[in-house]
C-alpha cells in the first residue's frame, strides 16, 4: 500500500502512514481553519489500511497544540483505528505530551477514554 | 452615528495592549496575528505552560470569529470585510486579556447567550465532560465549526466566559467575548 507523507506547515502536522516501513505518526501542529480538508485523507488511507493490516499497528500522536476542530478529525482518525483493533489487530496509540502540558495529557485522556485501543501516555521534555 | 466597537475597549483598559486588530478575520490574519503574539509571549520571557494556554486560546477565539461572525450591518463603515472581527491582546498583572469583538444578528443571540450561560454555571468537572460528550457526539458543521470553540475555551482557562452584547440596531449587536488567562505560576 502506498504510504501517506505530508510535510507540516505552521497550520497543519506532518503525517506519515508508512505500512512497509511500519511507521505511523502524526507530529507538529494542527490548527487548521479547515480540517476536514487535512484529515479526510489519512480517514480514507486507513479504511483502506483496515482490509489488511499489520500485525501490530503502534501509532505515534506527537501534537504540540491542535485546535477543537481538528481534534474531532483526530477521533475520526482513532475511530478508524478502533474498527482494526476490533478486528482482532494489535494497535496501540502512544500519545506525547511535554512535561508541564497537562492540557495536552487531559486530551489523551479523553481519547483513551472514548476509544477502546490501549493508550500509552509518553511524557517528553 | 452613536455607535463605536471600541468603547468596551476603553471601559476595560487595564494593562498593556500587545496587539489590537479590526478588520476582516481571514486565514492570512489569523496566521499572522498568531505568529505575532507567539513571538512576544517569547520575548516577554513567559513561561511554556502560559505560553501554551495563551496561544491555544487566542487559535480558539480567532477562529470562533472565522466560524461563526455574522455579516456586518449594511450601514456599518466597514463594508468590505466579510468577516468582520476585533481582537485585543493585553497583558496584565496576572495574566492575559484576549477581547474577540463581533457582529451577530438579534436572532441569533438567545442561542449563544443560552450556551455561554450554561458553560458558566457548570463545573469544571462538568465542562470536560460537556467536552468529550460533544466531541463524541457532533459532527462538524457546515460552517467548519466543532461547536466546542467556546467550551474548550473555558475549559482550559478554567475562568467563567465574560461577555457583553451592545446594541448596534434593531437588527444588530455587537457581541464582546472578554477571557481572562491566568498565569497559574504567580
Amino acid at each position: 500500500m502506498e504510504p501517506i507523507i505530508i510535510e507540516g506547515t505552521a497550520k497543519t502536522p506532518s503525517v506519515r502512514f508508512d505500512a512497509n516501513a511500519k511507521i505511523f505518526e502524526i507530529k507538529g501542529r494542527s490548527i487548521p481553519e479547515n480540517s476536514v480538508e487535512f484529515y479526510k485523507p489519512l480517514v480514507d488511507w486507513l479504511e483502506q489500511y483496515k482490509e489488511n493490516p499489520l500485525e501490530k499497528t503502534e501509532v505515534n500522536i506527537k501534537l504540540e497544540y491542535f485546535n477543537t476542530s481538528s481534534s474531532k478529525c483526530i477521533l475520526d482518525v482513532f475511530k478508524k483505528l478502533e474498527a482494526i483493533h476490533k478486528a482482532k489487530n494489535e494497535v496501540q496509540i502512544n500519545w506525547y505530551y511535554e512535561e508541564d502540558d497537562e492540557d495536552m495529557l487531559e486530551a489523551g485522556e479523553d481519547y483513551e477514554s472514548i476509544i477502546r485501543v490501549p493508550f500509552k501516555m509518553i511524557v517528553t521534555e | 452615528m452613536g455607535f463605536d466597537v471600541e468603547s468596551y475597549l476603553s471601559e476595560h483598559s487595564n494593562g498593556d495592549v500587545i496587539l489590537y486588530y479590526k478588520g476582516n478575520i481571514d486565514s492570512d490574519v489569523i496566521n499572522h496575528v498568531l505568529d505575532t503574539v507567539e513571538d512576544k509571549l517569547v520575548a516577554g520571557n513567559e513561561h511554556p505552560k502560559l505560553r501554551k494556554k495563551v496561544y491555544n486560546v487566542l487559535v480558539e477565539s480567532l477562529q470562533n470569529l472565522y466560524h461563526h461572525v455574522d455579516r456586518v450591518p449594511g450601514d456599518f463603515e466597514d463594508q468590505s470585510s466579510e468577516r468582520y472581527g476585533l481582537l485585543q491582546i493585553r497583558k496584565i498583572e496576572d495574566g492575559y486579556k484576549i477581547i474577540t469583538g463581533n457582529f451577530i444578528r438579534k436572532d441569533n443571540i438567545e442561542r449563544l447567550e443560552e450556551k455561554i450561560k450554561r458553560i458558566n454555571r457548570s463545573s469544571q468537572e462538568e465542562i470536560k465532560e460537556l467536552y468529550k460528550f460533544i466531541l463524541n457526539h457532533q459532527r462538524i458543521t457546515n460552517k467548519g465549526g466543532g461547536g466546542l470553540g467556546l467550551v474548550d475555551i473555558a475549559r482550559k482557562t478554567g475562568n467563567k466566559l465574560e461577555y457583553a452584547f451592545r446594541e448596534y440596531n434593531t437588527d444588530y449587536s455587537f457581541f464582546y467575548l472578554d477571557i481572562h488567562v491566568n498565569d497559574n505560576e504567580k
